[in-house]
């Protein structure tokens, strides 16, 4: 039992995300729902460093804490910061969640032990990259050895997926410059503003 | 947006730490936790914080708009010509060993390097791009 102490901090930290999901929740008001989830992320980083994942506790911090939230609150500048009634029935979302939810737990029925060396990640080329990647690579961190060097190939799609990302983005959200200059030719700021308003009100009305 | 005194010169504090600890993370990658995609985040984090505290035309002024826009395909293509002049010797795509002759493993050193570069070029670029699309959205 030399690890119960890591246990006992992963219960907690898992605990607190538990509380912290069920605040998301209940929150009615988008702002504070954004902060708990940083919040969220922030302790999920922390059980990762528990983990001993030191690489993906630093990306989540700053992807999943720092730039994602900076980003929700960019749009809820833009939106309303207050949550739309449901009206909808709730029965096809809630068999939707509870058969997803069922499904998953099942699997984890097949999943190894929690820590288990036996379990076949640890089985398969994992001994070869621990013994072997100081002597390949001469890079002495096998993570980055795996991931740059035995994995490139992957690496590079993941590196093209981000590209893809951001291209997706400028398109959606930067539209085509042509409209944009006349737009701003068209409107001085405060009116671009007023404009909105009054379209909004329309909407509103009907 | 100006806000008060103490925020502006923590940030002008804090602002030189992030970025040498961006290059750490990226150089020291090696050795020990860290890579491009995690530096490239916080470099991305450093150019969001500068602007949430001074303003996005400041930002911008320190990383411009075509400048980031730019970096997002050139990580791409940095790590792609890497792996390609494996091709000129005959090895595969993304062979490393190529950039030593004489010894394979150090090519190896070499090549992870170098395509670290290119994942932080593109990380970088595109978080920066996408919070430049975001907030540019909401003050048109």
């Amino acid at each position: 039992m030399e690890h119960l102490d890591e246990l006992l901090i992963n219960m907690v930290l898992l605990t607190l995300m538990a509380i912290v999901v069920v605040g998301i929740i209940v929150m009615k008001n988008l702002f504070s729902a954004v902060i708990l989830s940083a919040i969220y992320s922030f302790l999920l980083a922390s059980v990762l460093i528990v983990l001993d994942a030191v690489d993906v506790a630093m990306t989540e911090a700053a992807v999943g804490a720092g730039i994602s939230t900076v980003l929700m609150l960019a749009t809820l500048h833009i939106t309303k910061d207050k949550e739309a009634t449901f009206t909808h029935s709730i029965a096809i979302p809630l068999f939707v969640i509870v058969v997803t939810a069922g499904a998953l737990i099942f699997a984890t029925f097949d999943a190894p032990e929690f820590g288990s060396a036996a379990g076949p990640q640890h089985n398969h080329v994992a001994p070869y990259y621990l013994s072997q990647s100081i002597n390949d690579t001469t890079v002495p961190n096998v993570v980055t050895a795996v991931l740059s060097s035995y994995r490139g190939f992957d690496t590079f799609g993941e590196v093209a997926v981000i590209f893809t990302a951001g291209i997706g983005i400028m398109l959606l959200l930067k539209g085509r410059p042509s409209n944009r200059e006349d737009e701003q030719k068209d409107l001085d700021p405060q009116d671009n503003i007023e404009v909105k308003a009054s379209k909004r009100d329309g909407e509103q009305q009907v | 947006m100006k806000l008060d005194l103490l925020l502006r010169v923590a940030t002008k504090f804090i602002l030189p730490f992030m970025f040498v600890f961006a290059l750490y993370v990226q150089f020291h990658g090696d050795f020990g936790p860290g890579g491009g995609f995690q530096a490239g985040v916080i470099a991305a984090a450093m150019i969001i914080f500068y602007a949430i505290i001074f303003g996005l035309e400041a930002a911008k002024g320190v990383a411009p708009e075509w400048v980031v826009e730019k970096m997002m395909p050139l990580g791409v293509l940095i790590y792609a010509s890497t792996g390609a002049i494996s091709f000129f010797y005959g090895k595969n795509f993304l062979d490393y060993s190529v950039f030593d002759l004489h010894d394979p493993a150090h090519g190896q050193h070499i090549g992870i390097l170098l395509i670290e570069f290119g994942v932080l070029v593109t990380v970088c670029g595109t978080m920066i791009a996408i919070f430049y699309a975001f907030v540019g959205r909401g003050s048109s």
